[in-house]
């Protein structure tokens, strides 16, 4: 009982680092990307091959935020130079992803680490070796390498956000015809937003699989869905008042309640983990459509009902 | 100084909806000039502006900004020289930014944007003081969304963010014509004000022929693509609605017919009220 809790908040915390890059994507940038089920995926598939061949975890954090920039660099590429739209530009990427990522697997669909050096293979030792049981010592090495992965994310994000550069991404989302009046070229913003996002992306698929020891090329399917559920329980519970990092913070909260709900869900007998995605789709639904029936309010994703087009010589 | 030479621009070029915007247009704009543009809907204004602004690119013909040819710059690159109001109250800021966040992002127009701290304390104070002398009492609400404003009061902060760094050039495409006609007329004298006390070069396109007469030293009047009329100084001065509506009918007959709603003064509030409802039905 108590195992399946601490997982649950485990997942929260790791996956509310995907939540938060899917807010930099979809809600900063107002980018509907769908890069992102094939950049987690990317980042489990770098971290296994990077553990197995015997390099330091830490290198695998850092190949993974590269490999998730350089697909959001892809995908923001096709969508800037190419002028394909967000959707479809995301979309490409995602499907060439998966050809990529099982390259990069050498062909396997999943990968099991074990005897590799993790991130928290160190600190899990070390609990177990002062006389934690293995299963406690795993998910409480989990928890504080998360706890720190996540700080380090807010902090970062939030820094990032609120520099002279990071402004004008965050202004490119609400106003991209204001910014270039004002002397931003949002090609630029909205690659890098991507680069970002993605990034965080595929840092979230590198802790996933490290504290699962597991990879699949299929781990992001319905990662966006995941990461938007995330962002509405999160939002759903911020203040008005709220400055930015505590709503990034709210993000991960949203996270981990998701898994809470879901863990509870999955002890109601009769349903089980093949009904997860479904469960999920049906409250992103759900909560999506809270506005429209509502009347009046914002919806969550404007680029999905085409708010854009602003008039060139209005 | 700006030159323009021989610029033209046709849209949807080849097709049934081939529409000649710019027609080898040319027109020199000296240094603290304030030009009035006028002229019917479709003429060509906005498009010059947006032509000027890098919105959009010309087919041919060239644009000199201080002898240097900015034709081919890129519009975000072009900004630097130049300040922008549009004519929507919502285009010119970003709503879920504060004041403060909006004037920090115009205050680095031309400017590399570095990994500093994007608001730094010490802007607050120029802030403050620029805020201060629009007389909106926006210098207290630094921290507020602008979202929260009203029509006037964030045209006035696009004013602002249009001029925090001195542009070369200042272009406003019916700035006014969204508001109620008494916070237009505040915002016009800001306008005015602001490009005093500045000696702001500026071009304002307006429907209102009377403010076109008020404001500025020069009044330049376009149809078809084309600067049709161009007046200054004392001409300029002893203009009247009359004799400029005479003079419209005089060269470009065929306009005064069909846009008389647009052209005769006083039409301003009829014309707010439109683009409002415009904007709500949006
Ligand atoms: N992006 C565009 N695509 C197609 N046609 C356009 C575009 N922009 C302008 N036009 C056309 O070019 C012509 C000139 O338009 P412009 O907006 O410059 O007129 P204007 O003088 O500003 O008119 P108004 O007083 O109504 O604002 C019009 O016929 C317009 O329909
Ligand atoms: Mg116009």
């Amino acid at each position: 009982m108590e195992i399946s809790i601490m997982t649950a908040l485990n997942q929260g915390l790791m996956w509310g680092i995907l939540a938060i890059g899917v807010f930099v994507s979809f809600k900063v940038l107002d980018f509907a990307d769908m890069t992102c089920e094939g950049s987690i995926a990317m980042g489990g598939a770098i971290t296994a091959i990077t553990l197995q061949a015997g390099l330091h975890p830490l290198l695998a954090v850092l190949f993974s935020l590269l490999g998730g920039a350089g697909a959001g660099l892809i995908t923001g590429l096709l969508h800037t130079k190419l002028k394909i739209p967000p959707i479809l530009s995301g979309i490409l990427t995602m499907t060439a992803l998966y050809s990529i990522n099982l390259r990069i697997m050498q062909d396997r669909a999943s990968i099991t680490m074990l005897n590799v050096k993790t991130l928290t293979s160190g600190l899990t030792d070390a609990l177990v070796g002062s006389g934690l049981p293995y299963k406690y010592g795993v998910q409480v090495s989990n928890m504080i390498i998360a706890l720190i992965f996540v700080g380090l994310v807010i902090g970062v994000i939030y820094w990032f956000f609120g520099t002279e550069f990071g402004c004008t991404i965050r202004a490119t989302g609400m106003n991209p015809k204001m910014c270039r009046a004002q002397g931003i070229n949002t090609n630029t913003t909205i690659i890098v937003g991507l680069m970002i996002s993605n990034a965080l992306i595929a840092l979230a698929g590198c802790l996933i699989s490290q504290m699962q020891f597991n990879t699949t090329v299929s781990m992001g399917t319905g990662a966006i869905v995941i990461g938007l559920a995330s962002i509405i329980i999160g939002e759903a519970m911020t203040g008005k008042k709220f400055s930015f990092w505590a709503k990034l913070a709210m993000l991960v909260v949203g996270s981990i309640i998701y898994r809470l709900v879901i863990t509870l869900i999955l002890m109601i007998p009769g349903f089980n983990t093949n009904d997860l995605k479904l469960l999920t789709a049906i409250i992103v639904a759900i909560a999506l459509a809270i506005p429209a029936i509502k009347g009046g309010a914002k919806p969550l994703i404007q680029k999905f009902i085409g708010k854009k087009g602003g008039n060139e010589n209005a | 100084m700006l030159k323009i030479t021989g610029i033209s621009k046709t849209f949807n070029q080849g097709t049934i909806n081939e529409k000649v915007a710019l027609n080898d247009l040319s027109i020199t704009i000296n240094d603290g000039d304030f030009i009035t543009v006028i002229g019917g809907n479709g003429a060509g204004k906005s498009t010059l502006l947006n032509a000027i602004c890098g919105t959009i690119s010309v087919e041919n013909g060239t644009i000199e900004l201080d002898g240097k040819d900015i034709t081919h710059l890129k519009e975000a690159k072009r900004a630097k020289y130049l300040g922008r109001v549009f004519q929507d109250p919502m285009m010119g800021t970003c709503a879920d930014m504060s004041v403060e966040e909006n004037l920090a992002l115009a205050v680095r127009r031309g400017k590399q944007r570095t990994l500093k701290w994007g608001m730094p304390k010490k802007d607050r104070e120029v802030y403050v003081e620029e805020l201060a002398k629009l007389n909106l009492g926006l210098e207290e609400r630094l921290s507020n969304k602008v979202g929260l404003l009203s029509g006037g009061q964030r045209q006035a902060i696009t004013l602002l963010m249009a001029t925090l760094n001195r542009p070369e050039l200042l272009l406003l495409d019916e700035h006014t014509a969204a508001l109620d006609p008494k916070t237009a007329e505040k915002v016009l004298a800001l306008t005015k004000q602001i490009v005093e006390s500045g000696n702001i070069t500026t071009l304002m396109i307006t429907h209102n022929m009377q403010d076109a007469i008020t404001y500025g030293n020069r009044l330049i009047m376009m149809n078809a693509g084309k600067v049709i009329y161009d007046v200054s100084g004392e001409e300029k001065k002893n203009l009247t609605v009359k004799a400029l509506l005479e003079k419209f009918e005089e060269i470009a007959p065929s306009v005064v017919t069909s846009d008389k709603m647009v052209l005769s003064a006083g039409t301003k509030s009829e014309e707010a009220q439109d683009n409002q409802n415009q904007d709500s039905a949006e």
